[in-house]
């Protein structure tokens, strides 16, 4: 017999009741959704971030204090740790160090707006070594920095957020916990990238900062949150780390294999970011697993209620000369068909739901492209399709086994 | 000669209610000259239907050798019985047993496609719908056809495959007496024009009067068998 053929009928048997028929397919419909929705916006959101972390720049360190919560004693990373690790006596493989000191919920406010956000202070190496762009004016000035002088550089966001716009500001003044701040330059806009707003920043001296705004009393003198450093080039980054822990750890007296700071390098962000990807990749698996498992046992149950069902149809089609594997074709094919178009459906809803994803990011200012891949569309219908035949085997056996005297008694 | 299309010998069949054992035909010696009427008749639970079954091989024989149309088949697995019952043998029923989604002429195309025909299947199902009168009604569903009509698509169905024999268990049991004797009148017909071996059970003397041969049956044994001088063979 033909596969069409069998199509056919399968198909003029599951819309002889289309509404057990899409109940039916509801759980395969939801899951492969899911699944799809969940997959392409995550490979948007890796490609997203990836390419974000590939723009911080190939020969960057970040130091931070280490991540072990073991490690109980610990000294702060300081202004001067920088100021070590930047010289070139000490470090030959690093071209340059800055220092960022962040300050939360800091007061800003201009012509009548106030803003409660977190202000980043920082060394004047900071705008080289992170590739800031300005859009007006300049970026905060060795002087500057030793004058403790009250300047800062905005981000465009937080310019159009007090005052309206992001031209023509340089000179105007804005001010931090009520503190006058002269604004000497507008950064230029880095686009929607990530999930915070590149642009909505504000940046002041270091030094000013720690005279003037700072906020955490009984902290080291100095503190600073995170030092960046650059290796003078790409290659020499393992070098240049090596340098770091030695002289972090002269500086920090630390014991053996005690490190009190961490060193991130961008390949540590892309490992890091694939391996959280391959987590949330497998806790998809999972849930794909569950729900397609979820609805195939669904399939199973209306099957075996079909066969019941069709008990004198199963015997009649015996009677007429109905081969055990014509039968289990048959039902088989009704199965699959029910899973298959699932599957279909969930794809074009997964990625219906991708992309709404992707506009709601977009609109809300992170440009961010769902990827629905084929691998991902083609992995669906297959497997929705043995997700059919694995659940439908047994009921299509009980109709293939059936004796058809009994059968054709039925009632 | 004698040309036996159907040759049961010593057929037993039993089955086991429980306890107790249900002797369903009992030795139950058979032979049916091809091209005849028989009509099968008898008491509710003498082994009518139990005997058709085995004729028709939807069933097996407890015990005993039953050959049709020269082939040994009590001895047959399943798929070959399926083959047999497909191409040998065509079942009318007393409910009709039409699938309800489908057209009368899909209807009639089942037994072909068990055959594996797939060339011209659906002129030869309307060719027989023709025969049996039907040729307004192909593209109808059982649902919009009248009791007669739907057993003349199940006859339709039966003739398909060009059996042998044709086996009608009360044909007419389920029609009012004007298509009853339409039906009946179709099936002679067709017997006549086909030479096909018709075997008909019934509880009406009627029907049985206008078959060539009669048998009685009574717990599950023969207990009569005549055959009419008036009709023949
Ligand atoms: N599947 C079965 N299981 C048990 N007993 C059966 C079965 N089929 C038929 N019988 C018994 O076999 C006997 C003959 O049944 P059947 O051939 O259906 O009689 P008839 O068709 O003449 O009314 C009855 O006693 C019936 O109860
Ligand atoms: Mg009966």
């Amino acid at each position: 017999m033909f596969l069409t053929q069998n199509l056919l009928e399968a198909l003029e048997s599951l819309t002889s009741n289309k509404l057990r028929s899409g109940l039916t397919m509801l759980g395969i419909v939801i899951g492969v959704g899911a699944v799809i929705a969940m997959l392409s916006v995550g490979q948007g959101a890796t490609a997203t971030i990836s390419g974000s972390i590939s723009s911080i720049g190939t020969n960057l360190i970040f130091i931070i204090g280490s991540t072990n919560e073991e490690i109980t004693i610990r000294r702060p990373l300081t202004l001067e740790d920088a100021e070590a690790i930047g010289d070139p006596l000490n470090a030959p493989s690093i071209l340059e160090t800055s220092v960022m000191y962040s300050l939360s919920r800091i007061k800003v406010s201009a012509s009548g707006e106030t803003v409660t956000m977190a202000v980043t202070a920082v060394t004047p190496t900071y705008d080289e070594i992170r590739n800031l762009e300005m859009a007006e004016g300049e970026f905060i000035s060795e002087t500057q920095m030793n004058g403790r002088a009250s300047v800062a550089v905005l981000g465009v966001t937080t310019a159009e957020n007090l005052f309206g716009t992001s031209e023509g500001l340089i000179g105007e003044t804005v001010r931090l916990q009520g503190q006058p701040f002269r604004i000497i330059g507008i950064q230029a806009s880095k686009g929607g990238s990530g999930f915070s707003d590149a642009d909505d920043v504000l940046y002041v001296p270091y030094s000013t900062a720690v005279s003037r705004l700072a906020q955490r009393s009984g902290e080291a003198p100095n503190r600073v949150d995170m030092i960046v450093a650059s290796a003078v080039s790409a290659s020499a980054v393992p070098d240049a780390s090596e340098e770091i822990r030695q002289i972090l750890r002269t500086r920090h007296h630390t014991d053996i294999g005690k490190d009190d700071f961490t060193l991130m390098t961008q390949e540590d962000f892309l490992s890091l970011t694939s391996q959280i990807m391959g987590v949330l990749t497998i806790f998809l698996g999972g849930i794909a697993a569950i729900s397609l498992l979820v609805g195939g046992i669904g399939i199973m149950n209306i099957m075996l209620v079909s066969v019941t069902e069709r008990t004198r149809e199963i015997g009649l089609r015996k009677a007429l000369g109905a081969r055990r594997r014509d039968i289990l074709i048959q039902f088989l094919t009704e199965s699959a068909t029910l899973s298959v178009f699932g599957g279909l459906i969930g794809i074009a809803l997964g990625a219906g739901l991708a992309f709404l994803v992707g506009q709601i990011a977009t609109a809300t200012g992170n440009a961010f492209t769902p990827v629905v891949g084929i691998d991902s569309v083609l992995l669906a219908t297959l497997f929705s399709a043995a997700v059919g035949l694995f659940f439908g085997i047994y009921p299509a056996s009980r109709a293939a086994g059936l004796e058809p005297v009994e059968a054709l008694r039925y009632e | 000669m004698a040309d036996w299309v159907i040759e049961l010998k010593d057929i037993r069949k039993v089955y086991r209610m429980g306890e107790v054992d249900v002797n369903a035909l009992d030795g139950l010696t058979l032979r049916v000259q091809r091209g005849d009427i028989m009509a099968i008749m008898g008491p509710s639970g003498s082994g009518k239907s139990t005997l058709m079954n085995i004729i028709g091989c939807l069933d097996r024989p407890t015990a005993g050798s039953y050959r049709l149309d020269g082939k040994t088949v009590s001895e047959l697995q399943d798929d070959a019985l399926a083959e047999i019952r497909n191409r040998k043998v065509g079942f009318v029923f007393q409910s009709f047993n039409l699938l309800g989604r489908s057209t009368a002429t899909a209807n009639v195309e089942l037994p072909l496609r068990y055959a594996g025909v797939n060339k011209g299947r659906r002129e030869r199902a309307q060719e027989v719908l023709r025969l049996v009168g039907l040729e307004e009604r192909m593209e109808h569903r059982p649902m919009e056809l009248s009791g007669g009509q739907q057993q003349r698509v199940a006859i339709a169905r039966a003739l398909v495959n060009k059996p042998a024999i044709i086996l009608a268990d009360e044909p007419t049991g389920n029609l009012d007496s004007r298509s009853g004797a339409e039906i009946l009148d179709l099936l002679l017909k067709l017997n006549s024009d086909r030479g096909v071996t018709l075997i008909i059970v019934t509880h009406d003397s009627n029907v049985a009067a206008r078959a060539h041969r009669t048998i009685k049956l009574k717990d599950g044994c023969i207990e009569e068998d005549y055959v009419s001088d008036a009709k023949p063979a």
